[in-house]
């Protein structure tokens, strides 16, 4: 036996608008051009994806399943721009075979540098989605699958059964991420492990003709799972949503893919698909996943170079959290809100020198001419932000008796 | 292979990238075995010629011509280059259609400027303290550079450079003519009629670069008759060979773009540093003063960048036809005590400047490729470049704005200015970046074209 789990991460950031030293609105997002993009991803992706979800699991009654992490900031933008997405997820969610997984509102680095506000939004995330799904999520995933021990017991402190991440090789040694892993001195976590070969597969070469498997049939990945039966439980299969339409487009044939992905699965009579918290109910955690440095599922580092690689990140980054106390002190909701608009990762992502030269898909995900032009913009913007305490401190100041 | 060369600016005849790229390309060509025959025009005058070793001078006359015409070298660091240089002033970069300057000021050691109506070194300036310095009144170049000279015929001049070259051609074994930019291109059409050989055009730069839609008919005429009678044309970048195409109707096919490079020349190892302790950031223009550099956009946008940060001076090195209205231009702007112009820099000049700055602007208004960015990559200053240049297309790791969006060129600069992080990850990729670009890769291109016109029949 072995099930098919599939977790699809949703995430459109609030990308800032072109924001000059000279500008000194306290606006800083680009409305048009996210209205823009959520309206266009989900004309690619969100509504045609969620189409063919819906259509399997009323077609196999309930035996196809899948889960979800959508992001605050992610369903925040359907709320405003494109309702209908918002809509079908929750028809999606009351099929009962579609569940929610927990992480921080703000698709935030925030576990890196705040406790306090790693949990803060993470319980704000939960309630967005008790509010919109009526379901309290039982597994986490940290921002981009950032994954240590300390992320793993921090989890299971506030009562997460399972935490999300990535199946490093190195790590991993001989083991396979087919079989659960539990965080060491963590009682009862779990830890499912990205399957990365197989997710990468439909991910990143389904619609590559230069890949010696292209084309990807149903069939032939079914057979790909069928091999886990006999040395493991579950094929981990986590991906972008983004995958479905907007990274392979419609015409590489993902979606027939994907239509035809349950007939594949179910043809071997002994594999079936589980939400991450059914997998955890089903199967017994086989040894420990001992993850001493931060992990995560970007690039072929695995690190946390895509975010934190130069000292440009390093140092905006460091700026944005050395005023979270200034930030809470002003008890402004505008402010709390920008500045935690301001820590969702994207925006040292654009940063990011690393294969910068080579014009590879960081680029492509960019809205900025270059990593150089991101961070003055957006070093431009915090310190307007810092403009704004200072002025609230201020008349705080001046109104105090 | 052997290639008779034609150019007009060579170290240490040099007054511009030109010099610097000729330069450059031939010492690669000649470590790839290449021989190089390279005829030059004498220059007017020869201020650094004692840092040059010349091997063998002025021996060999050559068939008829007269030994005053002509005189031969070799340098030191060249196996198989010759140099010839012919008795014919063409001065560079001057625009015939100025008056001829007449009168110039005393000379100055170059590093040496009137500020204040005080004689001061380039130390002693940028050692004062804006704030507590003379009140400052003007800040006058003395030594306008090697483009002042020019007084003669330069299309005479042109002529009987190409007379020259001819004779020296007809004695002298040869396989490919390889010219650069306009001035030598009826030496090279002459040579070309008279040898046979094929003939590749260099274009470091155009007429439409130096002047915008004024046109000097006379030269673009140049121009354009040499790349149409040459078998192959090289553009110093995409840039340029569009303009190739579509202002001189040159056929696409036979555009190559052969981009410059630089070589590390050991940076600044062997330049003794001014002991200056400052805490004034120093944001740099380096180049000639002209309309193509636009110079009045870096006052533009210093001027802006001083609205917000106080602690910085911006420093104008180089001359040209625009330095004095550039001048009064930033007295007007009320930014006169904020700028600071040096005149022409040479040598370990430049290197010591660069070694001062933070930041190196380049807000070309039009530049074909622009060399001075990667010499100051070289030197570890980080860049902030005109999209309208060459350059921009190989430099990935540099700040990059259209050269008239002032406020956005003010901030990049403030952004430097303000945060290390920025200035620190520029200067570090900059620096590998610009290791990648040599001229034995630029070399290897140009072989790459000659063999190519070796093997392919004349049209």
């Amino acid at each position: 036996m072995a099930s098919v789990c599939f977790y699809f991460q949703v995430h459109q950031p609030f990308r800032l608008r072109r924001y000059s030293v000279f500008d000194t609105s306290p606006h800083y997002f680009d409305d048009h051009k996210n209205r823009e993009i959520a309206l266009k991803v989900a004309q690619k992706c969100y509504l045609p994806m969620n189409a063919v979800i819906e259509e399997l699991v009323a077609r196999h009654n309930g035996r196809f399943r899948v889960a979800y992490s959508i992001t605050g900031v992610a369903l925040q933008q359907f709320e405003w721009y494109v309702p209908e997405v918002l809509e079908s997820f929750k028809r999606l969610s009351a099929t009962g075979c579609v569940e929610f997984i927990s992480e921080t509102y703000y698709h935030s680095l925030s576990f890196l540098y705040s406790r306090r506000e790693f949990l803060e939004q993470v319980q704000l995330h939960r309630e967005k989605i008790q509010s919109l799904f009526g379901q309290t999520p039982q597994v986490f995933r940290n921002t981009e699958l950032i994954y240590n021990n300390e992320v793993g017991k921090a989890a299971a402190r506030i009562g997460y059964r399972a935490v999300i991440c990535e199946g490093v090789d190195n790590l991993l040694g001989y083991r396979s991420p087919t079989f659960l892993y539990g965080v060491p001195d963590a009682d009862g976590a779990a830890l499912l492990l990205k399957h990365y070969r197989l997710s990468d597969d439909i991910a990143f070469r389904f619609g590559n003709r230069g890949w010696p498997e292209w084309p990807l049939s149903s069939e032939k990945f079914a057979g790909w799972v069928n091999q886990i039966n006999g040395n493991g439980y579950v094929c981990n299969l986590f991906m972008d949503y983004e995958t479905f339409g907007e990274h392979q487009w419609a015409d590489t044939g993902i979606f027939d893919f994907v239509r035809h992905l349950p007939d594949s699965i179910f043809r071997t009579g002994e594999n079936d698909f589980k939400t991450p918290s059914e997998c955890i109910t089903a199967y017994p955690v086989s040894g420990e996943y001992d993850v001493p440095h931060m992990i995560s599922w970007a690039d072929t580092e695995r690190d946390l170079s895509a975010w934190l690689g130069n000292a440009m990140q390093a140092n905006a980054l460091h700026e944005l959290y050395r005023l979270e106390d200034s930030v809470k002190a002003t008890g402004e909701p505008g402010i709390i809100e920008d500045w935690r608009k301001l820590q969702t990762s994207d925006h040292f992502y654009y940063m990011c020198t690393k294969y910068f030269a080579d014009g590879d898909v960081h680029k492509y995900f960019n809205p900025y001419d270059s990593p150089y032009d991101s961070y003055i913009n957006y070093m431009n913007v915090l310190d307007n932000l810092r403009a704004r305490i200072r002025a609230v401190a201020k008349s705080a100041a001046a109104s105090a008796p | 292979m052997k290639v008779f060369m034609l150019g007009w600016e060579f170290p240490p005849y040099i007054s511009g990238g030109l010099g610097t790229a000729c330069f450059g390309l031939t010492r690669a060509l000649d470590a790839a075995g290449v021989s190089v025959l390279f005829v030059l025009p004498r220059a007017v005058d020869n201020p650094r010629a004692e840092h040059v070793k010349l091997l063998t001078a002025a021996s060999i006359p050559r068939g008829t011509l007269l030994r005053e015409e002509v005189s031969e070298f070799r340098l030191k660091e060249f196996g198989h280059a010759e140099f010839v240089t012919v008795d014919a002033s063409i001065a560079p970069y001057d625009r015939p259609a100025e008056p001829p300057k007449t009168s110039r000021t005393a000379t100055p050691t170059e590093k040496e400027v009137l500020y204040a109506g005080r004689k001061v070194s380039l130390e002693d300036l940028l050692a004062t303290p804006s704030a507590s310095g003379p009140a400052p009144t003007a800040v006058v170049p003395m030594n306008d550079g090697p483009g002042a000279n020019y007084a003669g015929d330069l299309f005479r001049e042109i002529e009987r450079y190409a007379q020259l070259a001819a004779l020296i051609a007809r004695d002298t074994e040869f396989d490919v003519i390889h010219a650069h930019d306009w001035m030598t291109f009826p030496a090279a059409i002459t040579v070309r009629g008279l040898s046979g050989k094929p003939l590749v055009v260099h274009v470091h730069s155009t007429e439409f670069d130096r002047s915008g839609e004024h046109v000097n008919q006379r030269i673009y005429d140049f121009e354009r008759a040499g790349m149409h009678i040459a078998d192959r044309v090289i553009a110093v970048s995409h840039l340029t060979r569009n303009i190739v195409v579509n202002r001189y109707s040159v056929d696409p096919k036979k555009v190559s773009v052969v981009y410059n490079g630089i070589d590390d020349d050991g940076g600044m190892k062997d330049v003794r540093l001014p002991a200056i302790a400052r805490d004034e950031k120093i944001v740099l223009f380096l180049g000639r003063v002209t309309m193509q550099k636009g110079p009045e956009y870096f006052l533009a946008a210093a001027k802006r960048v001083l609205e917000h940060v106080q602690n910085v001076r911006f420093i104008m090195a180089g001359s040209g036809d625009m330095i004095r209205r550039t001048i009064e231009m930033a007295a007007q702007m009320g930014i006169g005590h904020k700028v600071l112009f040096t005149g022409f820099l040479r040598g370990d000049d430049v290197k010591r400047i660069y070694r001062m700055a933070d930041l190196y602007v380049m807000p070309s208004v039009s530049e074909p490729f622009g060399i001075a960015p990667l010499e100051a990559l070289s030197n570890d200053v980080p860049v902030l470049i005109s999209k309208q240049s060459g350059v921009a297309e190989v430099l990935t790791h540099a700040l990059k704005v259209d050269f008239w969006d002032i406020d956005e060129m003010a901030n990049k600069i403030i952004a430097v200015l303000r945060h290390p992080p920025l200035q620190n990850t520029l200067r570090d990729h900059g620096r590998i970046e610009v290791g990648r670009l040599t001229w034995s890769e630029a070399a290897e291109r140009c072989e790459e074209v000659y063999r190519q016109m070796v093997a392919s029949p004349r049209r």
